[in-house]
C-alpha cells in the first residue's frame, strides 16, 4: 500500500514533522510517496528518513522545483 | 523515541516569538530523530497554563496579581513591538498566510512527537502555580538536578 503526502506548501519544521508522523502511523513494509520542494526539504527529508532506519527507494525530479521521494518503512 | 541524539531546551522566556522559536527547534529536532526535552521555568511557564488568558492563579495576593498580569498562552507578548498585545495576533495571521506553523500547531506537533515537557518546581513555588494549573502534557514537575541528569548527553539550548 502506498501512502501519499504533499509537503510543498509546508515550511520548516512542519515538513519534517508531517513526514515523521505519517511514517509513524504506517505499518512496516508500506511505502510513502512524498512530494516536496527543492532546497531544505529535498536536502534533508530523505536524509532524515534514512537516519530513522527507513529506506529511500527513489528520488525523482517532477519539474517546477518539485521532487517525488518514495520511502519504504 | 529511539534517537541517541538529544536536545534539551530551557524555556525561560514567556515571549511569544521566543516560545515559537523554542517549539520550532523542538519539533524540528524531534522530527529528525532526536530525543527532545523542554524545561519551562519562570516566564516560560505561562505557555503551559491550562487557562490561556489572564486568570487569578496562585495562593496569595502577590502571586495572583503576577499570574493575572502575565496571563497564559494567548497573552504571550512579542519581545519587541508588542503594541499592547496586538502584534502577536498580527504575527499569527502573517504566519498562517505564509503557511508557517502557528504556536497552537507547533504545540500540537510537539505532543504528537512525544516531546517531554518538564515544569520547574522552584518557579512554580514562587508563582504559586500547581501541576493542576498546567496542561496535561506536562510530564513532571522537576528541579534543576533532574533536568541536568536527563540532559547529561544532550545539547542544552536556553531560550
Amino acid at each position: 500500500m502506498i501512502h501519499f503526502l504533499d509537503i510543498t506548501r509546508e515550511t520548516c519544521p512542519m515538513t519534517f514533522v508531517k513526514v515523521k508522523l505519517q511514517l509513524a502511523r504506517m505499518d512496516a513494509g508500506q511505502e510513502l510517496e512524498i512530494i516536496l520542494n527543492e532546497g531544505e526539504p529535498l536536502e534533508n527529508v530523505p536524509h532524515s528518513c534514512e537516519e530513522q532506519g527507513y529506506q529511500v527507494v527513489s528520488v525523482d525530479d517532477c519539474g517546477d522545483g518539485k521532487h517525488r521521494v518514495l520511502v519504504k518503512k | 523515541m529511539s534517537g541517541h541524539k538529544k536536545i534539551s531546551i530551557v524555556c525561560f522566556s514567556g515571549d511569544f516569538d521566543k516560545i515559537i522559536a523554542a517549539y520550532t527547534i523542538a519539533t524540528g529536532a524531534a522530527a529528525t530523530n532526536r530525543e527532545v526535552t523542554m524545561f519551562f521555568t519562570f516566564w516560560g511557564l505561562n505557555a503551559l497554563k491550562k487557562r490561556q488568558g489572564h486568570s487569578w492563579l496562585g495562593k496569595d495576593i502577590l502571586s495572583r496579581i503576577f499570574n493575572f498580569l502575565m496571563g497564559g498562552r494567548k497573552s504571550l507578548p512579542l519581545s519587541r513591538l508588542n503594541f499592547g498585545g496586538i502584534s502577536p495576533m498580527l504575527m499569527t495571521s502573517m504566519m498562517k498566510k505564509n503557511h508557517v506553523a502557528t504556536l497552537p500547531e507547533l504545540i500540537e506537533a510537539a505532543d504528537a512527537l512525544g516531546i517531554r515537557l518538564y515544569a520547574c518546581e522552584m518557579a512554580m513555588q514562587i508563582l504559586g502555580v500547581t501541576k493542576d494549573d498546567l496542561v496535561d502534557s506536562v510530564q513532571e514537575v522537576v528541579g534543576v538536578a533532574t533536568f541536568l541528569n536527563e540532559s547529561e548527553d544532550a545539547h542544552i539550548i536556553f531560550v
